[in-house]
């Protein structure tokens, strides 16, 4: 019965963990290369709006996620060229899509479906476990009947990423631009073009993880339904120093904290869940503080290069 | 005369456009929406002007992100994002309700000013921690003031759950909100004095709020103590090198900044709302209270004006739906004004260039301070 509510919990946590991971893995491009994305949270609004939109449109969740990260992509260009050509203020640029996202998704809920509040159901979603032969295995099958198709990208996602920037060359760009970008340059490496794709890379991201909370999980969209999630990951980035397999301990944590959150009842724990909704939170702090290992951000993350002309 | 208009024009330019951009998109998307944008406007500052209440009630929404306004733009001044504000806001709320009911045998005017005081001093602890945190070891202010946004809420959330829950303090049935703030402690209405402002929620808060926008412009520009934070702002390397301390002024910055947020929370508390209710969001004035700054270019007096213009937005759009067009146009055109002055720093930016490239070319020529952070502006 025990091991029975441990899965439960544990089955729980990884799924609540992907939307995270998704966003927080896009937090660590675009942080890694140098851009501060505050805007995780409104990408991921755009994400689940437009993955709902074009299940509906067209009846096939896959063209939804599609749609996902395509205005995941809109979304963080607005992002890269404020930030990037403009020089502009990188915090307000990220909060302003924030809010832009919340208000946009709104007007084009009353403007689709005359409605506000929430979508109707979609014909299609993504809830189901694609590889229904794990769920075979002993002991541990029933972990996978809850996983959705973005619980196994999510995760494949954290050792591309890790592989991408730690071992390839590109990767190597990225990080040096993210720490000097001036030396990046001398050496003849695109400061611009590398922070583009990276902020790019994390409007993919982000915009797949708002399809996930959306598609990948109740099959419709929701005001409000992002309720602070991207800055959970923005959060879990940086308890997981700003690395995809910190990020992804990080997020299972949190997870975790969640799956407690909800399960609370059922095997009588009596914190406060107010608590337990605090711990990303709080944690994140106490790691920036330095008491558990400092987490230290790359070191040109959040200023504007400008090019000197020669 | 006209060299003082061109200076003017050359600051103002930026917000003006800002807002003329914003409402711009925001006709697009009324265009899109299948309305006419010119009666959608219509109805919009018809419904935020055209009567002395709805000009009450475009008050009342201007009071609290007039605080929230000045609070983004003190941190701006002294080189700090605090985004903060939706936490210190939260936390001087839920404080305010708690002292309001447990000191309601307090006579009115010694209980008010004490409640507006708790508010300050529970708002600029919270701010505090992130001063602190920056001052003493240089953490980011963004990333703490976001994680203590929701650490408030979730812990406001708590004790509006269990402590000031009415089911606790009274006995009745559980609830989602607090205990109702006492009459004794409430501020008064406008409405109460002046008739003409019939049905509009517009409370004393406005003059408080009004009075501490003039307070920050004399303490930002007219002491010491302002004079400093203005200087570590603009260059915390060269304000040390003459003698002011950057970390005693970044964390005074941050504890004053929370501390206007939080007085926005309390008078919000008293002023109207008089309860603190349970949430799963953020409660948006301090959001909106960046914006302010940003469009008031980080002047307290310029605060004014702003806060004056995004109250017209709140308040007009539900005329706008009335008028059958949908409210989030509003939200919209916020956000884009934001955007826009996020972006249009360029304007600013490539102006600086330009100097400096003039300089290389004639010799030093007068030019303002180099500036490459939000909103540290005009003087």
């Amino acid at each position: 019965m025990n091991s029975m509510i441990a899965l439960a919990v544990i089955a729980s946590a990884i799924r609540l963990a992907t939307p995270l991971l998704l966003a927080a893995l896009g937090g660590v491009f675009s942080e890694r290369s140098g851009v501060v994305n505050i805007g995780l949270e409104g990408i991921m609004i755009f994400g689940a709006f437009f993955a709902v939109w074009f299940t509906h449109l067209t009846g096939n969740a896959w063209i939804g996620v599609l749609a996902s990260m395509i205005f995941g992509v809109v979304a963080a260009s607005l992002l890269a060229v404020i930030s990037i050509n403009l020089k502009g203020n990188q915090i307000i640029a990220g909060t302003a899509i924030n809010l832009l996202a919340a208000a946009l998704t709104a007007f084009f809920l009353e403007l689709i479906w005359h409605r506000s509040g929430s979508t109707p159901i979609c014909p299609d979603m993504l809830t189901s476990n694609p590889l229904r032969v794990l769920e075979g295995i002993p002991f541990i099958g029933d972990l996978f009947k809850q996983f959705t198709p973005f619980v196994y990208l999510a995760f494949i996602l954290v050792f591309v990423t890790y592989y991408v920037l730690w071992k390839t060359p590109w990767g190597l760009h990225v990080r040096a631009v993210g720490e000097h970008p001036k030396a990046a340059d001398t050496v003849g490496i695109g400061v611009y073009k590398t922070r583009w794709t990276c902020v790019l890379i994390s409007g993919v991201l982000a915009g797949l993880a708002g399809a996930c909370l959306s598609i990948g999980t109740v099959g419709l969209f929701r005001e409000g339904m992002v309720a602070g999630k991207g800055f959970i990951a923005l959060a879990a980035m940086v308890f997981g120093k700003w690395h995809p397999v910190g990020s992804l301990g990080a997020c299972l944590f949190f997870g975790l904290c969640s799956a407690i959150q909800i399960q609370a009842q059922s095997f009588g724990l009596n914190v406060p869940s107010e608590f337990l909704a605090m711990v990303p939170y709080v944690a994140t702090i106490i790691i920036l503080i330095g008491v558990v290992g400092k987490a230290v951000a790359p070191k040109a993350d959040g200023t504007p290069y400008e090019k000197d002309e020669a | 005369m006209k060299q003082r208009l061109l200076n003017a024009w050359s600051v103002l330019k930026l917000p003006l456009i800002a807002v003329l951009v914003g409402f711009i998109v925001g006709a697009i998307c009324i265009l899109a929406a299948g309305s006419n944008p010119i009666t959608a406007y219509a109805a919009l500052f018809k419904g935020s002007l055209a009567s002395i209440p709805s000009i009450g009630e475009t008050l009342y929404k201007v009071t609290p992100i007039l605080l929230t306004g000045l609070a983004a733009a003190i941190g701006f001044r002294c080189g700090l994002f605090n985004i903060g504000g939706e936490g210190q806001y939260v936390m001087a709320a839920i404080s305010t309700v708690a002292a309001a009911w447990y000191f309601q045998w307090m006579p009115h005017f010694i209980l008010v000013p004490f409640l507006l005081v708790i508010g300050i001093l529970a708002g600029g602890t919270w701010g505090g921690i992130a001063g602190v945190l920056k001052a003493k070891m240089g953490i980011n202010e963004v990333i703490t003031t976001i994680m203590l946004n929701w650490t408030a809420l979730y812990l406001s959330n708590y004790l509006v759950r269990t402590v000031l829950n009415p089911s606790n303090i009274l006995g009745d049935a559980p609830s989602g909100h607090t205990v109702v703030v006492p009459e004794v402690a409430r501020l008064g209405k406008l409405s109460s004095m002046v008739p003409a402002f019939g049905f509009s929620s517009v409370h004393t808060g406005i003059f408080i709020a009004l009075g501490v926008a003039v307070l920050m412009w004399f303490i930002l520009f007219k002491t010491t103590l302002g004079y400093e934070i203005r200087g570590v702002g603009l260059n915390y390397q060269a304000a040390e090198y003459g003698g002011i301390s950057s970390a005693k002024n970044t964390f005074l910055a941050m504890f004053i900044s929370g501390g206007l947020a939080g007085l926005a929370g309390s008078i919000q508390i008293l002023g109207l709302v008089y309860m603190v209710n349970q949430s799963t969001e953020l409660p948006g004035y301090g959001f909106t209270g960046l914006s302010v700054a940003l469009v008031g270019l980080s002047h307290p007096l310029g605060c004014i004006p702003a806060a004056i213009l995004f109250g017209i937005l709140d308040n007009g759009s539900r005329q706008m739906q009335l008028a059958g067009i949908p409210k989030e146009i509003t939200a919209i055109i916020s956000a884009v004004i934001l955007v826009f002055v996020a972006g249009a720093l360029l304007l600013k930016y490539a102006s600086t260039r330009y100097e400096k490239r003039k300089m290389k070319k004639n010799g030093p020529v007068q030019s303002g301070p180099v500036m490459d952070t939000a909103g540290k502006g005009v003087e």
